[in-house]
Order: C-alpha cells, then sequence, then structure tokens
C-alpha cells in the first residue's frame, strides 16, 4: 500500500447546488477542527503545565489558563529534580533509553537487511517455513517471555543492565525487522540477482553492490519502528531493571508513584513531555515513513 | 570450503533461527511448563498440574480482568474504527492541508502508553482535571469522576485507548479508499446516489478487508494491553480496570506466584491464538482463491 493520493476523478461533495456545497464543507471543516481539539488537548495542555508555577496547578488543576509561563521546570526536570533519592533528574534516564534502544535499533535492523536477503533472494527449501518460525515472535506476547528472559539474563549476568535489554529487544525486534525487509526485497527482479551471479558475484558482493543501494527506503522504515517502539516500551524495563537503570518510561512511572506530600506536577509535565519528544520528532520529521512502516507491520 | 560457499546463506541464517527457535518455541513452552509445575516465588520444574489453571479462573481479579478485556476490547476496537472512517471520509472529501490533518490525528500512535496515560490521567482525574476546570468557571455541581468510579472507570481506559488508535485506523482506511476503483464511484454518482450512499453502498462494502486487517490489529493491542492501564488507573479503583497483563505482572513478581502468573500468560496467548488463527486461515484461503480466479 502505497502513499495516499488525492483521488482526482472522485470529488464527493462538488455536487448540488452552491449553498448544499457550502454546508457541506462547513460541516467538513467543523468536524475535523472538532476532533483536532481532542487529538491536541493533551499535548496543549502537557506543554502549557510544564511551564505553570506549581501552586497555580495545585489550585487551578490542569486545564485553566496559566498566568505565567517560565521554562525553568524543564531544567528542574531534567537536571535536579529528585527521584527515588538521586536528585538527576530525567536526564540520566533518558541517556539509559538512547544507550538501549539506538544499539537495538541498529543491531536489529542489520540482522533484518541479512535475513531478509537470504529468505527472498537465496531462497531454499524449507525458507518459507523458517521466515514463518521468525514471524511468529511478532505476535507472540511479552508475558510469555518474562520468566525465561529473567532467567536467561540472570545465568548471562545482564541482569539490571542496559545491556540486557538490548539484547532482549534486539531479539524481539529480529521478527518485525526480517519481516520488513523479507517483503521490501521480494519486489527486487530475480534476474538482477541472477545476472549478478552469472558475472561471478557472490553472496556477499550482490548483498552490498545490489541490494543495499536499493534499500535505503525500507532501512529508514525499520529504523522509526524499531526506534519508536523500542523507546517507547515499559514492561521489559520494568521488569528487568530498577533504580538508575531503568529507561525513561519505567522511570516516569517510577516517581509519579513514588512522590510523598505535594507533587510536582509542572516538573512531572516536563519529564513526560522529554519521555515523548524522541519519537514526536521522528515521526514529524518523517512522517511519510512512519505511516508506511504501520502500513507494512500492521497488515502484512 | 566449496561446501561452505555453496550454503553461505543458510550459515548465515542459522544464528537468526537458532535464537528464533529459543525464543519463540522454548520460551513458550517453558512459559507452559512452570504453569503446570509447583513453582512459587522461585522456578520449580516439578509437575504439579493443571491446579494453577483452576485457581486463575476462581480468582476475582482474573475473571474482572477477562471481562474488562472483553468490554475494552469492544469498545476500543468498534470505536476507534467508527472514529478512524469517520476521519479517513472526511480528510477524502479533498480538504485542504490534508497532510496536517493527518499529522494531527495520527501523531498519539507516536507516543507511549506510559505518556498517554499519565496526561489522561490529569485530565480524568476530579481534583486536576476537567471536573476542577468546571468548578472554577462557576458550575459548582459538575461531575466528571469516572476514573474514581468503579463502574465507569474502563470507559476512562476505552477512551484514551481510541485516542492514540484512531490515527492508525484513519490512516489506513484512508490508503484504502483512495485505491477504490474511480468508475465505480463515477457509476455511483452517475446514478444519482447522495454522497452518504456512495460511501455506505459503493465504496466502504469495497474495502471491508482493511476494516478486517485493522480490527485484528487493534484486538491484538487490547488483549497486550498493559501500560496503559498502569499509566491511567494502575487497574483501580480497587480492581475495576484490572486487566489480563497486569494479573500476569502482579502475580509473577508481586505475589511470588510464578506458576500462576504463567498459567494467566499463556491465558494471554490462547486470547491471541483465538483472534490470529482463524485470520490467518482466512488469509491462506482468500489469496489461494484469488490465485485461482486470476489464472
Amino acid at each position: 500500500m502505497g502513499e495516499a493520493e488525492t483521488r482526482i476523478e472522485f470529488d464527493p461533495l462538488s455536487t448540488g447546488s452552491f449553498r448544499k456545497r457550502v454546508t457541506s464543507k462547513t460541516i467538513v471543516y467543523a468536524l475535523l477542527i472538532v476532533f483536532s481539539i481532542y487529538y491536541l488537548a493533551p499535548l496543549a495542555i502537557l506543554l502549557m503545565n510544564s511551564m505553570r508555577p506549581l501552586e497555580e496547578i495545585v489550585r487551578g488543576g490542569f486545564i485553566a489558563i496559566p498566568s505565567s509561563l517560565s521554562f525553568q521546570y524543564w531544567f528542574e526536570a531534567w537536571g535536579t529534580f529528585c527521584i527515588a533519592g538521586t536528585c538527576d533528574g530525567v536526564s540520566r534516564f533518558f541517556q539509559n533509553s538512547l544507550l538501549m534502544a539506538i544499539p537495538a535499533t541498529i543491531i536489529s535492523t542489520v540482522l533484518g537487511l541479512i535475513n531478509g536477503y537470504v529468505l527472498s533472494k537465496w531462497r531454499f527449501k524449507g525458507a518459507d517455513f523458517l521466515f514463518g518460525l521468525i514471524t511468529l515472535g511478532v505476535f507472540l506476547p511479552a508475558q510469555m517471555t518474562l520468566l525465561p528472559w529473567a532467567y536467561v539474563l540472570g545465568s548471562v549476568g545482564l541482569s539490571n543492565t542496559i545491556t540486557g535489554l538490548v539484547l532482549v529487544h534486539t531479539i524481539q525486534g529480529l521478527s518485525f525487522t526480517t519481516l520488513f525487509c523479507r517483503n521490501y526485497f521480494l519486489a527486487i527482479p530475480d534476474d538482477l540477482i541472477k545476472a549478478a551471479r552469472i558475472d561471478g558475484a557472490g553472496f556477499w558482493r550482490i548483498f552490498r553492490r545490489i541490494v543495499l543501494p536499493l534499500s535505503p527506503p525500507i532501512i529508514i522504515v525499520t529504523v522509526i519502528w524499531q526506534f519508536t517502539g523500542i523507546w517507547n516500551e515499559f514492561l521489559f524495563g520494568t521488569v528487568f531493571t530498577s533504580g538508575a537503570n531503568q529507561p525513561i518510561t519505567s522511570a516516569l512511572v517510577a516517581f509519579s508513584g513514588s512522590g510523598t506530600g505535594v507533587r510536582a506536577y509542572n516538573v512531572e509535565a516536563a519529564a513526560v513531555i522529554m519521555a515523548a519528544l524522541p519519537p514526536l520528532v521522528i515521526y514529524i520529521v518523517g512522517g511519510k515513513y512512519f505511516v508506511r512502516g504501520l502500513t507494512q507491520g500492521a497488515v502484512k | 570450503m566449496q561446501w561452505s560457499t555453496d550454503h553461505l546463506p543458510q550459515i548465515v541464517l542459522v544464528p537468526t533461527v537458532l535464537t528464533m527457535f529459543m525464543y519463540v518455541v522454548v520460551f513458550s513452552l517453558w512459559t507452559i511448563w512452570i504453569s503446570v509445575s509447583t513453582s512459587t516465588i522461585l522456578p520449580d520444574p516439578s509437575f504439579g498440574g493443571f491446579g494453577e489453571y483452576v485457581a486463575l479462573w476462581k480468582s476475582k481479579r482474573w475473571t474482572v480482568a477477562y471481562q474488562n478485556l472483553f468490554v475494552f476490547g469492544a469498545l476500543y476496537v468498534t470505536g476507534a474504527l467508527s472514529i478512524g472512517t469517520l476521519l479517513a471520509i472526511l480528510i477524502d472529501q479533498r480538504v485542504r492541508f490534508e497532510a496536517l490533518w493527518r499529522t494531527v490525528f495520527l501523531y498519539p500512535l507516536a507516543i507511549s502508553f506510559i505518556v498517554t496515560g499519565t496526561v489522561w490521567r490529569w485530565i480524568f482525574h476530579p481534583q486536576t482535571g476537567v471536573e476542577l476546570a468546571l468548578h472554577d468557571l462557576g458550575w459548582l455541581s459538575a461531575r466528571f469522576d469516572w476514573i474514581t468510579d468503579r463502574d465507569l472507570a474502563i470507559y476512562v481506559v476505552v477512551i484514551t485507548g481510541i485516542w492514540h488508535a484512531s490515527g492508525f485506523a484513519m490512516a489506513l482506511i484512508l490508503a484504502g479508499l483512495r485505491a477504490v476503483d474511480g468508475d465505480l464511484v463515477k457509476a455511483a454518482q452517475i446514478d444519482g446516489a447522495s454522497v452518504a450512499r456512495t460511501y455506505r453502498n459503493v465504496i466502504l462494502p469495497t474495502i471491508w478487508p482493511i476494516f478486517l486487517a485493522v480490527a485484528v490489529v487493534l484486538l491484538q493491542f487490547a488483549i497486550k494491553t498493559y501500560d496503559l492501564v498502569v499509566a491511567l488507573t494502575q487497574g483501580g479503583p480497587g480492581v475495576a480496570t484490572t486487566v489480563p497483563a497486569i494479573v500476569v505482572y502482579d502475580l509473577m513478581f508481586q505475589r511470588g506466584q510464578i506458576a500462576q502468573g504463567a498459567a494467566a500468560a499463556v491465558m494471554i496467548l490462547v486470547a491471541l491464538a483465538l483472534i490470529l488463527i482463524p485470520y490467518s486461515v482466512y488469509q491462506n484461503l482468500r489469496s489461494r482463491h484469488e490465485e485461482r480466479s486470476h489464472g
């Protein structure tokens, strides 16, 4: 499924009298605006309250016109806010998430490219069966893997480490990356590969010279999919790490639950924005590829 | 040497296949085995029968969680599909700034359930959100405390879930609408069908496989739902919004009943299989049928 393009031949509302047309267009835009408010309200509330004084939020709640705005709470959230006894803000957890998501994304994407290449262009007896086995990992609920992972991570000495999470996410991600790449490579004509083989090119040479140069679109889709998925993941981070080693999603829950006395809502709102920002930026910059990943991940 | 060159592709695949075999097959069997073992706080490999499954289904938490899954799953899927369809149709009316509307409706999908749940908790909570805002506006008798109400809290989860997923439904349905054969639509218009009728009787019926695909994906999300509820209600008030994945976590890591927790995880797998196996069989039949009819 490609990008949606405007269908020129069909403009459903272009029929009828001028007045009828104006009314129906008005209804369309009115509905779009109403829904936009529903979708944007949480974002607006987050942004606004990350810059409001705490007394004001405590008194008037999250939904109120701010009297003054300040970026000070962003600095507190990033660097000095106390979470479970340590006062380093979310910066360390943000860093944990980066250290987890970047390697896991790179490794799983590279392996996915190679697997997809073998399973689409060097098919052998049983290749489809193996592909089926690999893609079953897409559907396996995380709950089925928690106890085995806990044991495996414990026995290789990776309990409560970011490296352990990298391992977990890489293996879970392999199913997706292999699925994406294999389906994408199917579209490369076999004749191209055959011709290269007749010319004496080997397995890796064909991969480097023919397949990789055709791959940037699927690499972008896969990287976006993996990075946002891993960054946003919560369960593994909570089960396999604790304290200072947690990724940011798990840390957010830990410190919104650990509050005694008055909650620092404004600082919390700023921290929540920081947790949301990397995937959001990727979505806004690479929106087209994001949607493409969705359609492939979902429908295939 | 020659042999390894000839079999290079297979050799390259070996590490992945072994790993995925471990992950998919061995891990699953492992958890299934624990669910019928005598494990409590630590794994214990001796066979203990199916007592943990019986105990699970007798526990109120689990039956509430399973009921919630049905209520949440049904409303979440139908809600996200209906809103997604409506939004797709609206955008299909050759509106201006199409890319902008699409970006606005789809961005929640890039945001984690933890962030989503946290913000909506603030909005729904009577002490911080809508209710307080209404009081401050002077409407002192206004009440909006679903999130603290045992009977209504699950609908808070539904609304938040729909907020997160309807853009996804919109994106796929819109792509489907754009792929509908233009002649079909023109024919309907020449016959004098109204816009609403054209969509209802001509366009939407031709893209029903997309609705089915989206519904299957959303049902999967619903069955796996965990972090959204943790951030939004923590399963409460009481156990009112508990879902199966929360019960699994509690049993395994809070209560030290890992055999029963494993049994609950297996039940999640069963629920997924009940949806996915029929769907993939159907997909296979359909593609085989298409191959035959296209010669």
